[in-house]
């Protein structure tokens, strides 16, 4: 039989592509749409795009973001509480991933297991366990008071402090297993020819394994910045009132104030916020799929 | 000096204090499952009377069980769906719109899900003002948003695992002269069979799990598992959910010690 024409995939595999336009692009350009239309009452309760041969186009949703200082800051804050918590998580997230990759092969799969398993209880039920930790009369209270650190319980649930304590918990696993791909898959003969010349292991480590470990530090800090600077429940159970991430704010206004063409305005905004990053982490992944490959074939 | 031939590094304190930070709220949370008081934090002896209560909890059990229907269902057609996408893009180099393909199929996976949930249901009423269909939402409208991302998850498994395979076994039937659809059933399907039990736990667990998307495309009457928990986590800490947390941590627990076990079996067995 001859060699197989370059050939196109066959019909079934249609489906899923038809399944995405249909369930995940379309809904997109529908928030497109909705967040240039004006509230109404009534089922849908937003005017359509085009009605007696005109357009109907409302840019007030937009111009309310930027006037409305509450919007913009929601936005500012989100990127910061998800920056400062992404580095956070990379300072607990890197000396993990390097012991791991520099543990003993036989331990490296299990102690890898340890990292993903808490991934696979449910988020919800991890964020609602500091709950309880944080509290006034919670553990980290009563333990303070016991040690004499402090004479009364401190404000520590329903704080800042708290949402960064809860971002990094939830995602320390998506920042350690990109670290420890690229970790253990470093050549270290190249340590040793820096010690060879005279390196010490700290500069050895600052000018040898910090720089080929970047791919996975980016990859690591993008996985974790991406879903934190949209994050609803962190913010909403650990958080106070005056938490402004624009995950609640988009969920308030959609579901306490009813205004779904203000709230679409708010997912345009927060996508346009992401777009890089999200694109700089598919193009990461590329290039990590593509040293793998590379790396599997001898 | 230490009289071990290598000091425990800081490294390994540091790993030892990421593992301790990881495990001790879990830990910590099946433990007051078991305490008496409704007083979380504080110890009033041991008790089993919260699991009582909880399978009493007609609301948390008729939760539970469609949260596990959505979830059998999402998992099942995310793995046939997410198999042919990573088929696909494992195996055909160049077609049209291959580029569109990939974006489509690699986006879900970092979009943040308040953008999904809110895009979702604005599609939903969007189409019942327009044709009526979806009637109303429900356990459909949230298995069709849980089945949009979870393929991606599938997608990603199982191209992986196709890039990382031996084709000389697929193209020994072809040179048989099985048909292409056959290769796929008999050569190819069994062999990526791991990658299709991954990406079918994948798919149940975040289906089973996923509140932001689910609340948007869910309606009245159509309340799952952690809908429940979240209204109730919200007016604060509950015994009752610390001992449902203490049963879903140890299925996944039991499931994992038995997979492992497993795994360690056909691993000596290969070996021996």
């Amino acid at each position: 039989m001859s060699q197989p024409r370059a050939k196109l995939p066959p019909l079934a595999s249609l489906t899923p592509y038809l399944w995405l336009l249909l369930f995940f692009a379309a809904p997109l350009g529908i928030v497109l749409k909705i967040s240039v239309a004006s509230p109404v009452m009534g089922q849908p309760p937003y005017t359509p795009l085009y009605e007696a041969g005109q357009w109907l186009i409302n840019w007030d949703n937009y111009r309310l973001l930027f006037d409305d200082g509450l919007y913009i800051a929601a936005l500012l804050n989100s990127l910061k509480i998800a920056a400062i918590s992404t580095f956070v998580t990379l300072l607990i997230g890197y000396p993990m991933a390097y012991a791991i990759a520099r543990a003993k092969e036989s331990h490296r799969s299990i102690l890898m297991m340890l990292v993903i398993l808490p991934f696979w209880t449910s988020f919800l039920i991890r964020v609602y366990a500091w709950m309880s930790i944080l509290s006034t009369t919670g553990l980290l209270n009563n333990f303070l008071l016991w040690l004499g650190v402090i004479d009364q319980p401190l404000e520590i649930l329903y704080t800042t402090f708290a949402i960064h304590l809860g971002i990094v918990y939830s995602y320390l696993p998506f920042m350690v297993l990109p670290l420890v791909a690229t970790l253990s898959r470093m050549d270290l003969t190249l340590l040793e020819a820096a010690a060879d010349l005279g390196a010490k292991p700290w500069q050895g480590f600052l000018r040898v394994t910090l720089p080929l470990s970047l791919p996975g530090i980016l990859a690591g800090c993008l996985l974790v910045f991406i879903p934190a600077t949209g994050e609803f429940v962190i913010p909403d159970l650990l958080g106070g009132p005056e938490a402004l991430m624009i995950g609640k704010v988009m969920w308030t206004e959609f579901f306490s104030n009813r205004d779904w063409p203000v709230a679409s305005a708010l997912t345009v905004a927060l996508l346009i916020l992401l777009v890089g990053p999200m694109i700089a982490l598919q193009s990461l992944r590329k290039r990590e799929a593509a040293a793998d490959a590379k790396a599997a074939t001898p | 000096m230490s009289a071990h031939k290598r000091p425990i590094s800081p490294l390994y304190v540091m790993l030892a204090f990421g593992y301790a930070f990881l495990y001790a709220p879990i830990v910590l949370l099946v433990f007051y499952s078991f305490n008496e008081s409704r007083l979380v934090t504080v110890w009033a002896g041991f008790s089993t009377k919260w699991y009582g209560e909880l399978f009493r909890n007609e609301q948390i059990l008729n939760a539970a069980w469609l949260s596990l229907r959505i979830a059998v269902v999402n998992a099942t057609f995310a793995t046939i769906l997410g198999t042919l996408a990573g088929f696909v893009i494992a195996r055909y180099k160049r077609f049209p719109t291959r580029t569109a393909f990939l974006g489509l199929m690699s986006a879900p996976l970092v979009m943040p899900e308040v953008v999904m949930g809110l895009s979702l249901l604005l599609l939903f009423v969007a189409l019942e003002t327009a044709i009526g269909w979806p009637a109303g939402r429900g356990a459909v409208t949230v298995t069709i948003a849980h089945i949009t991302f979870c393929l991606a998850f599938v997608a990603v498994i199982v191209q992986a695992k196709l890039a990382s395979f031996d084709r000389s076994l697929e193209e020994a039937a072809m040179d048989l002269g099985a048909r292409p659809w056959k290769v796929f059933c008999v050569i190819t399907l069994p062999l990526i069979a791991p990658a299709l039990a991954a990406g079918w736990l994948l798919s149940f667990t975040l289906s089973f799990d996923d509140l932001i998307v689910t609340s948007f495309t869910s309606g009245p009457g159509a309340s799952t598992l952690p809908m429940v928990i979240y209204s109730s986590v919200r007016l604060g800490v509950s015994p009752q959910i610390n001992a449902l947390a203490t049963i879903m941590i140890s299925v996944v627990a039991l499931f994992v010690a038995v997979s492992g076990w497993l795994l360690y079996r056909q691993d000596k067995a290969k070996r021996a």
